[in-house]
């Protein structure tokens, strides 16, 4: 059996249930800006509060699996995107605590909303750069990382930052659609056709770069059988985008989350696509990069078993917290 | 321009230091969780069984302590799990495939776990009833054990590695998964660890208890809080020396080295003298201004006074642990270990007389107790862990070859923005937490479930 291969699926979905949960609470915090209001940030903030943290569990298992299964890439990667990966980690400490300390906080309220927002929008810039970072390629000698120590910083890894702000800025703003009414609901409607658009063409930008800048890239996209997926990729983005928009205009409840986590799907598949079988583009193998089998199958089992689980209690949640988030924040013991 | 004024070993010691700040802090908010978590458990049982409102108020209280302590928990964690690439990108290639896979059971197994059933458990009361809400609590204190079981057998395989070969790039690869997970020190470390944590919690909860004693000594809450602190004193803290002394002698058979600088031993001798104080001083390899107990350590070591004990003398000085700071580091744990069996038995003299709640002298002990299990907590794991030095797994790998390709400005960096945010967040977190403690228990809001409007049922979870 190819355990490299099933892992590298493994983790491909436990990055994108992170992103596909935390990328709307974060979301959340980059919207903060445009509310004033204190009653509907609390609102906001109440609908994710059941629930952050278990969002944020993917995060751990997408760097716990890499150690465990791709140690290698762990080893390279990090070094060579620690300034972004500290970054990171710092702005979800303040966004994180600011769930509990913004309401006990007698007389600095507003002081960790800053932190909620500002630790939001650093954590998503951040992964925006590492993911740009990780597209524009990283230099690796005798397995381990031979770069600069700005090597991740360029025009191409910050647009990639804010193009991450904004899809996350699009799930929040579909989320607070599906969780809420009134005006705060009017609003997020009103985000979401903005970041939708905005999101749409970072997407088009992000790949017209790769494709227009890498040798590897372009091959890929440009003869057979990619050349299919160059059209079939557009092509999908193009429904579902419109049907995305068409959701928010029609104002309908809980399809615009659903369709702008099909956006993030297409973008995600192209750029998984754009890179295969590489998992440090275009240095080192997922091959390349895995552990020994038996650590591989060893953790599998496990996976195998529980992942089905931790999705079943995980829906149970959710569950539990259906429907909109009340706008009686007054009630207070 | 920077790189020349500091060396690859600054880098490494400033990784160090970072990684020693960063999961001292971190330590700080498991020990308590996992204590808090099966309190909460046991509190929310005794209510269903008995409907004894006083059950009831306590689970309110302190779940709100509990769920400032583990955000702060989740957060400095999360740092946790990439460190081991960002700074120590060598020892994360080479052990990875050993450690990986434990540290991915602890996700699978326990964070998700607990981070699952957490959000019922602090805002589902309304939703789920009373019995799955049980569950839920439930789920959340297995939860943090597990985690500590898989973490604990990942730094004890770093102690004592077992069941492992050694591949051609060098890497660490597992022969035996049973070996490896139950590695020879881990049973020791995780009944300790676990104890300890349990230990710190009760004395956190009795000074809470006892505080509020002495404003109030009517109050049953305060009296049952405190109640049961005491109990767990007597009956876990002379526990905890026993397993300690179980710890010990595991070490003692395993890293000699360890523990001939927790003992200040330089020389291997029989009839080797217990160091009550003193400064170990590595240059002349005596142990300065000592008040020492002859023959004590070879019968505390070896059950016998006459016995011969391995001292430093027995390795390489450049296989030596700074002998000074594990030496005082394990008098300050040990110390606090005794206190908390003083304290335990005081109590329980106390009680048996009928007096358990009259003496203020033993109220004001508890509450400068308090604090103690975390201080004995980081006490310990600088023991363990600056007493495995120089190594990062224990014989086969060295703390200096381990490091990631970061030069020292970068991770000097990196270690100033750790301490300023973790001081600012951590800091304010403290003072939420002192806060709560410092509120009356008797007054702790029950919120009417049953009459709640179901909108607003969401909302009553904060502002208490």
């Amino acid at each position: 059996m190819d355990y490299a291969l099933i892992w590298a699926i493994l983790i491909a979905i436990a990055v994108f249930a992170y992103v596909a949960l935390d990328g709307f609470d974060l979301g959340m915090g980059i919207l903060f800006p445009w509310v004033k209001e204190e009653k509907y940030r609390d609102r906001m903030v109440n609908s994710v509060a059941p629930v952050w943290d278990g969002n944020e569990t993917w995060l751990v298992l997408g760097g716990g699996g890499l150690l465990a299964v791709f140690p290698l890439a762990y080893a390279v990667l990090m070094p060579a995107l620690y300034m972004p990966v500290i970054a990171m980690l710092l702005g979800l400490i303040f966004r994180g605590v600011a769930f509990e300390f913004r309401f006990k906080s007698k007389n600095n309220k507003h002081w960790w909303d800053r932190a909620f927002m500002l630790g939001s929008m650093v954590a998503a810039f951040s992964q925006g750069i590492m993911l740009g970072a990780m597209l524009q390629g990283i230099k690796v000698a005798e397995r381990a990382y031979a770069g600069g120590w700005f090597d991740w910083l360029s025009p191409f890894t910050i647009f990639a930052g804010l193009a991450v702000c904004v899809g996350y800025a699009l799930l929040g703003a579909t989320w607070i659609v599906m969780k809420t009414d009134g005006n705060l609901q009017q609003k997020a409607y009103k985000w979401g056709l903005n970041t939708a658009i905005l999101l749409i063409i970072a997407i088009a930008g992000v790949s017209v770069y790769l494709v227009s800048t890498f040798d590897n890239v372009a091959h890929r996209w440009l003869t057979w059988p990619g050349s299919a997926g160059l059209w079939l990729v557009p092509f999908a983005l193009a429904i579902i985008g419109g049907g995305l928009l068409t959701s928010l205009t029609k104002q309908q409840q809980g399809r615009p989350y659903l369709w702008a986590l099909g956006v993030f799907l297409i973008a995600f598949v192209g750029f998984g696509a754009s890179i295969f079988p590489y998992l440090i583009p275009f240095e080192i193998t997922l091959w390349e990069a895995a552990g020994p089998d038996n650590s591989l199958a060893f953790l599998l089992v496990g996976a195998v078993i529980l992942l089905p689980i931790i999705f079943a209690y995980t829906g149970y949640t959710y569950w539990v917290f259906r429907g909109k988030v009340s706008e009686q924040s007054g009630y207070h013991d | 321009m920077f790189e020349t004024w500091f060396s690859a070993a600054d880098a490494v010691f400033l990784a160090r230091v970072q990684f020693a700040f960063t999961i001292a802090f971190h330590i700080i908010f498991p020990a308590f969780t996992i204590g808090v978590a099966s309190y909460l458990a046991v509190l929310e049982g005794l209510f269903l069984k008995t409907r004894n409102p006083v059950y009831q108020k306590l689970y309110r209280y302190w779940l709100k302590i509990f769920a400032v302590a583990f955000g702060m928990g989740v957060v400095s964690g999360i740092v946790m799990s990439y460190q081991f690439g960002t700074n120590w990108s060598v020892f994360s290639d080479k052990a990875g495939p050993v450690i990986g896979p434990l540290m991915g059971y602890e996700v699978l197994t326990a964070f998700f776990l607990e981070a699952g059933f957490l959000g019922v458990m602090l805002f589902g009361m309304n939703k789920v009833g009373e019995r799955l809400h049980f569950f839920a609590t439930l789920m959340v204190a297995v939860g943090t054990a597990i985690s500590a079981f898989w973490i604990l057998s990942v730094n004890s395989w770093m102690q004592t590695p077992a069941g492992y070969a050694i591949n051609e790039q060098g890497q660490f690869i597992v022969e035996s998964w049973m070996e490896v997970i139950f590695n020879p020190s881990f049973p020791y470390r995780l009944a300790h660890m676990l104890l300890a944590a349990y230990l710190t919690t009760a004395f956190v909860v009795g000074a809470v208890g006892a505080w509020h004693l002495l404003k109030d000594s009517k109050s049953a809450v305060a009296r049952k809080m405190f109640s049961m602190a005491m109990w767990m004193a007597l009956i876990v803290a002379p526990l905890q020396v026993i397993v300690g002394d179980f710890h010990g002698l595991n070490t003692q058979q395993h890293q000699p080295a360890k523990v001939a600088a927790m003992e200040g031993h330089f020389k291997t001798e029989t009839r080797a003298p217990l160091y009550l104080f003193g400064w170990p001083n590595e240059d002349t390899a005596e142990v300065d201004y000592a008040i020492k107990v002859p023959g004590l350590a070879s019968l505390i070591l070896k059950h016998d006074v006459n016995a011969e004990v391995t001292g430093l003398d027995a390795f390489p000085q450049e296989d030596w642990p700074p002998v000074p700071i594990v030496f005082w580091s394990f008098r300050i744990m040990v110390g606090i270990g005794l206190l908390m069996v003083l304290v335990g038995l005081w109590s329980g003299y106390l009680r048996l007389r009928g007096k358990l709640f009259d003496s203020p002298w033993l109220q004001r002990s508890a509450v400068f107790m308090g604090p103690m299990g975390f201080v004995a907590v980081i006490a310990g794991w600088i023991v363990t862990e600056v007493g495995r030095q120089p190594w990062v797994i224990q014989g086969l790998l060295r703390t200096s070859d381990a490091a990631s390709p970061i030069d020292a400005v970068g991770v000097g960096a990196s270690l100033v923005a750790f301490i300023v945010v973790y001081f600012l967040v951590f800091g304010a977190g403290t003072v939420y937490i002192l806060r709560k403690m410092a509120g009356d228990p008797e007054n702790t809001h029950i919120p009417d479930y049953a009459r709640m409007p179901m909108a607003a049922e969401r909302l009553y979870h904060e502002e208490g």
